[in-house]
C-alpha cells in the first residue's frame, strides 16, 4: 500500500451506480446466473468511509515482466506463440479524471483459446511459453500498457454451440472499495461479440461497445506488435461540497 | 439548451468467469513463477495490533451448493477503526495491517478463510458510530457484477443494535444474514446468493 502524496486525497462518496447500464444479476441466457443471482432487492446506501476508502498498491509490487505476457512465463530466449499485441489505455473516472495508482490485473486464454487452468478441458493445446496472467499499475495520467498475444475464441458448455469471442479479463482497483470492478475487453470487428450470451447480458448496445477495444494503428510498432486501445471508466466521486463532517475530521 | 454535464459512463461489469484464479490468484491456480505470492493472502504480521480472529464461510447458490470457483475479497478498518487508505483523513492506520484480503473458495468444500483482526468502530456519515464490520465483495462465474455485503459480529449485540446500516433493513428477520456467529476465535459467515436465507446485498 503506498501513498499518492502528490495529490490531495479524495473523500467524497461515489456516484450511484447506474444498474440499468450494467447487466442485471439474472440473465437466463447465461445459464450459471440463474442459481447465482440474488432475487431480493439490493439495500441502497450512500457510501460510508468503509466504501469510499480502499486498498492502494505501490509500484514496488511489480516485477519487471509483470506486464509482458509474451515473456513472463516463457523459457529464456523463447516467447509465447500468437499475434503479438500491445493493449494500452487509461483508467478514468466518470468525471473524466485520470485514476493514477490503480492496480490492473488481467488474464486470458492463449492464441488457441486454451486457458492454463486445471478445470479447463478444451482440446486446443497449452502453449508451454504462455501463462496467461499479468498486472500493472497506472501512472500519473492514469495510463497503463501491457504486451501479450491475442487470445483465441473458445467454446464453453452453455448452449450446445456457444463460443466466447476473443477477450481479456480485467480486474481493477480504483481508490475506493466501491469502485472495485471486474470486466472483459473485446476486440474490434469480432462478429462473435453479438452472439455471446455473456457479452449480451449487458442490455444496452452502447454499453457493450464500451468494452470493445479499437485497433490503434498510431501506436502499432512496425515489424513488432499491433496495438489495441482500451480505456476503462470507474465510478466518479462527488466533490465534498457540503458533506457532513466525519467524526474526528 | 443547458451545458452538458459531460460525465462518462462507468465501464460495464462482466462476470469474472471460472478461471478468475489465473489472474487474481495464479499460484493457487498452479501457475507459479510469475508472481511471488498471490495478492491478499496475508493481512497481518507479528506486530499487527488487535484481537486475532479467523473469518471463514462458504458462498452458497440457490440450489444449496457451495461455490468452488468464487473469489471473496474483504476490506476492513484496523483495531482503532482506521482504514489503511489515502482517503482516510482521521489518522494513520496501523502500518502492520493491510486491511484488505482476498481468498478463493476451496476446490473441495468451497470454504474461504481470512486470518485477520477484529476491526474497531468507524463513523457513519453523521458521526454516529457503525458497529464493527468487514466489507465483503464476491465475484464468480455466473455473477455478472460483484456483490457487496458486510460481516457483523454476533458478540457485538449492543453495537449492532445501534448500527445505521443494519437499522435500514426493513425485514428485521434478514438482519441475521449479516451477523456471523462466534466460536472461540472463529466467526462463520455463510453467504447465500439466493433463496430463503438470501444474504442482504448492498448497492453502495
Amino acid at each position: 500500500m503506498s501513498d499518492l502524496s502528490n495529490k490531495k486525497p479524495e473523500t467524497g462518496a461515489f456516484f450511484p451506480r447506474d444498474r440499468a447500464w450494467h447487466a442485471p444479476a439474472l440473465t437466463p441466457g447465461y445459464k450459471t446466473s440463474v442459481l447465482r443471482s440474488p432475487q431480493r432487492a439490493l439495500l441502497s446506501l450512500d457510501g460510508t468511509i468503509s466504501e469510499i476508502t480502499g486498498p492502494v498498491f505501490g509500484h514496488s509490487l511489480l516485477g519487471e515482466l509483470d506486464n509482458d505476457l509474451i515473456h513472463n512465463f516463457a523459457k529464456d530466449g523463447e516467447s509465447a506463440i500468437g499475434e503479438r499485441i500491445i493493449v494500452h489505455g487509461r483508467v478514468l473516472d466518470e468525471r473524466g479524471k485520470p485514476v493514477p495508482g490503480a492496480l490492473l490485473e488481467f488474464w486470458q486464454a492463449n492464441a488457441g483459446g486454451r486457458y492454463r487452468h486445471k478445470k479447463e478441458t478444451y482440446l486446443a493445446p497449452l502453449d508451454p511459453n504462455f501463462g496467461g496472467c499479468g498486472r500493472t499499475i497506472t501512472d500519473e495520467d492514469g495510463a497503463y500498457r501491457f504486451r501479450t498475444v491475442k487470445p483465441g475464441p473458445y467454446p464453453w458448455p452453455n448452449g450446445v454451440n456457444d463460443w466466447r469471442p476473443a477477450h481479456i479479463h480485467f480486474s481493477i482497483f480504483g481508490h475506493g472499495f466501491a469502485q472495485r470492478l471486474i470486466t472483459q475487453m473485446y476486440f474490434e470487428g469480432d462478429p462473435m461479440i453479438w452472439k455471446c450470451p455473456i457479452a449480451t447480458t449487458i442490455p444496452d448496445r452502447n454499453a457493450i461497445e464500451q468494452l470493445i477495444a479499437p485497433l490503434d494503428w498510431a501506436n502499432t510498432i512496425p515489424m513488432d506488435a499491433r496495438a489495441y486501445k482500451f480505456d476503462i471508466v470507474l465510478r466518479g466521486r462527488r466533490s465534498t461540497l457540503f458533506e457532513n463532517r466525519l467524526e474526528g475530521n | 439548451m443547458t451545458q452538458e454535464l459531460g460525465y462518462l459512463k462507468e465501464s460495464p461489469s462482466q462476470t469474472a468467469g471460472p478461471y478468475v484464479h489465473i489472474g487474481c490468484t495464479p499460484n493457487f491456480a498452479g501457475i507459479t513463477g510469475i508472481f511471488e505470492t498471490d495478492l491478499g493472502t496475508s493481512m497481518v504480521n507479528d506486530k499487527t495490533l488487535g484481537e486475532r480472529i479467523t473469518v471463514r464461510g462458504r458462498v452458497i447458490d440457490g440450489a444449496g451448493m457451495a461455490l468452488k470457483d468464487a473469489i471473496v475479497e474483504i476490506w476492513q478498518a484496523d483495531a482503532a477503526g482506521l482504514y489503511n487508505s489515502p482517503s482516510e483523513l482521521r489518522g494513520t492506520a496501523d502500518p502492520n495491517f493491510t486491511g484488505w484480503g482476498r481468498c478463493p473458495t476451496s476446490a473441495d468444500e468451497g470454504i474461504f478463510t481470512f486470518e485477520t483482526i477484529k476491526p474497531g468502530r468507524a463513523p457513519y456519515k453523521d458521526g454516529r458510530k457503525m458497529a464493527p464490520h468487514i466489507t465483503v465483495w464476491i465475484v464468480a462465474r455466473g455473477i455478472n457484477i460483484g456483490l457487496h455485503t458486510r460481516i457483523y459480529f454476533a458478540d457485538e449485540a449492543e453495537a449492532n443494535a445501534e448500527d445505521p446500516l443494519l437499522a435500514r433493513i426493513e425485514q428485521r428477520n434478514r438482519v441475521a444474514t449479516l451477523v456471523a456467529p462466534r466460536e472461540g476465535s472463529i466467526y462463520t459467515f455463510d453467504i447465500h446468493l439466493q433463496g430463503e436465507k438470501e444474504t442482504v446485498f448492498l448497492d453502495i
